[in-house]
């Protein structure tokens, strides 16, 4: 019975309990985090229940009230947004469990329970985005997350106020753009299910009226994936939040946005609108092409390694633009692959700079010098995960990669192989730089071997609660890049839409 | 072929990986127990490899799929002749050089032994990988293992100059890499497998061009590591890395897995009939001839003797690729058998300069005069080692170089032939000052009596450089290196 219902749980309870959090936090503060993370872990379990009915009974269809479609709200779970669901589960319930220390030195104490009901919330709003099947409920649930993610953010260090209000500005924007999109589909036919509009959209696939509301489309949830050059909110949003907020948002809400470009442009809209009808595609690859190289510049220039992540997320996007512009089925495979493996590399790396944050203080590259004799532990999680978005297998970034520049060459669109390559070498100049400041101690030429002066080898101060997430992501990276073929054959291949 | 299906590869290789992990928790506090491991990791790691041997010889493949990946791509190993040849000189030489680094690391009292000794178990790790592998898939993901575990040992000394080399390293093999990678996109996309045959499996698939691309690309790639030149620049600067780790990793590991994957390239993927058709045989040729004699003429201007040897390497490297690039069955034959007998060589004459290291501090040929009296057995040895090098009899270097020569002859390239020789000769022109100054000038900067290296660093140059004569006596001894090597031309010509 409870299996049934598994798609409107996975909403609901993070968004009641997001509420009862603020309430019992009024009474007892501490009791707020075990709450969020029973809920997390709950979350979990359903977003594996979806995935295994998926995978064992194709697509679920589920109708809220038991209104049918199109007229009632659906939420309809394929392969593609089970297998989002559940990373997004695990991503968030790993970062709520390192939340619980790393928050100590950055949110006051007070202000902890509107914390937890924030994240909470956000984590619905991301959960809702990716299991509806209605483009309006897609408006508001984009909208939850969005709030609570200017919100949250605004928790963070001097400055962090102003960035999250750009962000709101620009978020709003993006909004705004997606909703006149929805707007003009349901002037043209009508409708608001994504399944209907599959349907009916075809035959008006000639309309001047419907390639605008398209274009909304894409520039609301661009705004809000970050894709260049309307990236401008993120660098400074994700930088200035607590390093927690940083961890939640930076893997998953960009990530979210581009599962939903592609639930745009290959479910809702069929992908011949952007392949033969208009050159979609060309204009996403070359706004890929151009916003990688860019974001790639622009994060050597970065000393902080926040910011400097933070560019990588951008260019990490025109990644997954990449693979959906090679309108194949291996570059939308590995653009899938991407989505998931970049959820956990961005975890991964904003988990270990808050870490070495919460240690010492610094986010600033140059001053982790010596760095390796007091966080060891942490530092080997940052190379898993700098190795793996260099591209360097077994770790899963490579795996990705592997595909997208399968998709580049069958679409023999060369300028985009050539961007995956160079800028993966950019990357290795990135983290090298990093790993070298971190791990290197630049002596004399015949200096005795015996130092001195030198912090001795001791293991990280950092809590427990906070190593053991960054361990399990880190070897979710290696396991996601060892099992990247089983992933593929038994969930990704299906989520890849037929016609391709 | 008949194939075994068998976990002996994964355990040969996991042996080398369980024992770094084993090292890096042991740490420092407790030194024996990690060199324990270390020794321990690599005599099962060399038992596990030889068990295989008796299949291989028969013609056998012992086969072992990790995990498939995508429709024609799986993580696979597959242990083949020629993969066994490269698989048997990196897990032999590893236990040699294990002995020798537990001697020169605490003979200079290293700083991070724990990083190296974890780092260079992670490189045998890459190493044997690279040997072992089925496809170019999972010879890729051992190949970037292999760079990546290298570059601390590069740095390790963590000097500026240190880290430089450390730089310019990871520039030219990691730049080296993404041609690779593009070559493995555009082969998959041609043929749809990645998996090697002898003989090659890109005929017919693809325009001319395109392939001739595709080849180039391939050989810029696994070129880097190979240390073609003019993209050799890293391997002479990389000699800054304490002696051990140039002994095996530049003249073993590293940079044979760069001439190992640049043979699989030309011998296992395009085919001696594809080249041919393409001409681009001889075109390689031509380049790496221009290596093989011009890194002899610049070792004639080295002082240091690490550098000099360094580019020794980098003629040998090339004339491997230059025997392959003649596609005769003797040429064939005589640049698999150059690969581990170079390495016995090699690894002998890298020792020998540690060893000095180790107890006068010397680096200079200049200020070595007269050190045959202070350590008349490491320069026994290296005399031994650059004999081999020159290719006289009967050290193993002749056996190889023969064949060469023959190979040269069959392919009807008099030019080719013309090449070794000269080559040898500066090899000789090279070499032999350093054997006269040590033996027979009066001693300036060291000790006129003996005054030998720790035993811990001079039992394994003994070693190798016995080795070595006696390949050179009984090619086929012990591990079947000859024999190996025939049959790979065999069934790469043949079949």
């Amino acid at each position: 019975m409870i299996l049934e219902q598994l798609p409107a749980l996975i909403v609901v309870t993070p968004l009641i309990l997001s509420l009862v959090v603020n309430v019992v936090g009024l009474w007892d503060k501490r009791l707020c985090f075990p709450i969020v993370a029973v809920t997390l872990f709950a979350c979990l379990i359903w977003a594996i229940g979806i995935l295994w009915r998926v995978i064992d009974h194709g697509t679920i269809h589920y109708c809220f009230g038991n209104w049918q479609p199109p007229w009632g709200i659906e939420y309809v779970i394929d392969h593609l947004n089970a297998l989002v669901l559940v990373s997004v589960a695990v991503v968030s319930l790993l970062v709520a469990i390192y939340a619980k220390r790393a928050v100590d030195q950055e949110i006051p104490e007070s202000k902890l329970p509107q914390f937890y009901t924030l994240f909470l919330l956000q984590v619905t709003g991301l959960f809702g985005i990716t299991a509806t099947g209605d483009m309006f409920n897609l408006y508001v649930l984009l909208e939850i997350a969005s709030f609570s993610a200017y919100a949250i953010i605004a928790m963070g260090e001097r400055g962090a106020d102003f960035a999250a209000f750009r962000y709101l500005i620009f978020g709003t924007i993006g909004a705004c753009a997606y909703l006149l999109g929805v707007g003009y589909l349901y002037i043209l036919t009508g409708s608001l299910n994504m399944a209907d509009l599959t349907q009916l959209l075809p035959k008006l696939f000639y309309s001047k009226a419907l390639l605008v509301g398209f274009s909304f489309f894409l520039v609301g949830v661009g705004i809000k994936m970050g894709i260049f050059p309307l990236h401008t909110w993120l660098p400074d949003a994700y930088t200035l939040a607590p390093s927690t907020v940083s961890a939640l948002l930076a893997p998953l809400y960009t990530k979210v946005g581009a599962y939903v470009i592609i639930r745009i442009i290959f479910t809702v809209f069929d992908p011949s609108f952007s392949i033969k009808l208009y050159p979609v595609m060309d204009i996403l690859g070359w706004i890929a092409a151009i916003g990688i190289m860019f974001a790639c510049i622009m994060a050597l220039a970065q000393s902080d390694l926040k910011r400097m992540l933070c560019y990588v997320i951008v260019a990490e996007m025109g990644y997954i633009l990449i693979g959906i512009a090679s309108a194949n089925r291996l570059g939308l495979t590995g653009a899938i692959l991407h989505i998931v493996n970049d959820m956990f590399m961005m975890a991964c790396l904003f988990t270990v700079a808050g870490a070495i944050f919460y240690q010492t203080g610094t986010r600033n590259i140059y001053q982790f010098r010596y760095l390796h004799r007091t966080m060891p532990v942490t530092l080997a999680v940052f190379v898993v995960g700098a190795l793996s978005v260099v591209g360097v297998p077994p770790m899963c970034g490579f795996f990705s990669k592997w595909y997208l520049i399968l998709g580049t060459i069958q679409a023999e669109k060369w300028v985009l192989l050539a961007v995956l390559l160079i800028s993966s070498l950019i990357y290795a100049i990135l983290f090298f730089r990093v790993i070298e400041n971190a791990y290197l101690e630049p002596r004399e030429a015949h200096a005795s071997a015996h130092d001195s002066g030198h912090p001795a080898v001791t293991l990280d101060k950092v809590p427990w609660s906070m190593l053991v997430p960054m361990l399990l992501i880190a070897a979710g990276i290696i396991l996601l890049g060892i099992f990247s073929g089983k992933i593929i054959m038994h969930i990704i291949q299906f989520a890849v839409p037929e016609s391709l | 072929m008949e194939t075994v299906h068998s976990t002996t590869p994964l355990l040969a290789l996991l042996a080398s990986l369980i024992g770094a992990f084993l090292i890096l928790f042991t740490g420092g506090k407790r030194p024996n127990l990690r060199e324990l491991w270390t020794i321990l990791a690599a005599v099962t790691k060399f038992a596990f490899i030889c068990s295989m041997l008796p299949y291989v010889l028969q013609g056998k493949i012992v086969e072992y799929t990790i995990i498939e990946i995508y429709k024609g791509i799986a993580l696979q190993l597959r242990v083949d002749t020629f993969g066994m040849i490269f698989a048997l000189l990196a897990s032999c030489l590893w236990i040699v050089v294990s002995v020798y680094s537990v001697g020169y690391m605490r003979g200079l009292s290293e700083h991070a032994q724990t990083r190296y000794f974890f780092c260079f178990a992670l490189a045998l790790f890459g190493a044997t990988g690279v040997a072992l592998s089925g496809n170019l898939f999972t010879l890729y993901m051992f190949y970037e293992i292999l760079t990546i575990a290298t570059f601390p040992l590069v740095v390790h000394k963590e000097t500026p100059e240190a880290i430089k080399a450390g730089r310019k390293y990871l520039a030219y093999l990691l730049t080296g890499a993404t041609f690779v990678l593009f070559s493995m996109g555009l082969t998959y996309y041609l043929t749809g497998t990645l998996d090697f045959a002898p003989g090659g499996f890109v005929a017919g698939h693809g325009s001319k061009e395109l392939l001739s691309l595709l080849f180039v690309a391939f050989i810029i790639g696994f070129g880097s590591k190979a240390a073609i030149m003019p993209i050799h620049e890293w391997l002479p600067s990389a000699m800054i890395a304490p002696t051990p780790v140039s002994a095996l990793l530049h003249a073993v590991a590293v940079v044979k897995a760069g001439v190992f994957c640049c043979l699989r390239v030309i011998l296992y993927i395009f085919g001696p009939e594809v080249l041919s058709d393409l001409g681009l045989w001889i075109t390689l040729a031509y380049f790496v001839s221009f290596s093989v004699i011009v890194a002899n003429i610049i070792a004639l201007t080295q002082d240091d003797l690490k550098r000099r040897l360094a580019f020794s390497t980098i003629n040998n490297l090339s004339i491997i690729i230059l025997g392959a690039a003649l596609l005769s069955s003797q040429g064939i034959r005589g640049a698999m058998l150059l690969i581990p007998f170079h390495g016995f060589m090699k690894i002998t004459l890298f020792m020998c300069a540690g060893a000095i290291y180790v107890k006068t501090h010397l680096e200079n040929i200049s200020e070595m005069e007269g050190i045959g009296r202070q350590m008349p057995i490491t320069m026994a040895a290296f005399t031994i080692g650059a004999a081999g090098l020159t290719g006289i009899p009967p050290v193993c270097g002749f056996i190889s170089k023969w064949y060469l020569c023959l190979g040269a002859l069959e392919a009807k390239e008099i030019i080719f032939l013309m090449v070794l020789l000269v080559s040898a000769l500066l090899d000789g022109a090279y070499f032999f000052p350093i054997i006269y100054g040590a033996f027979f000038k009066r001693p300036k900067f060291v000790k006129s009596k003996f005054d030998e290296a720790p035993v811990l660093v001079v039992a394994p140059i003994v070693i190798t450089a016995i080795g070595s004569l006696l390949f050179g006596l009984f090619p086929d001894a012990f591990i079947h290196f000859f024999k190996l090597a025939s049959l790979s031309a065999k069934n790469i010509l043949g079949g």
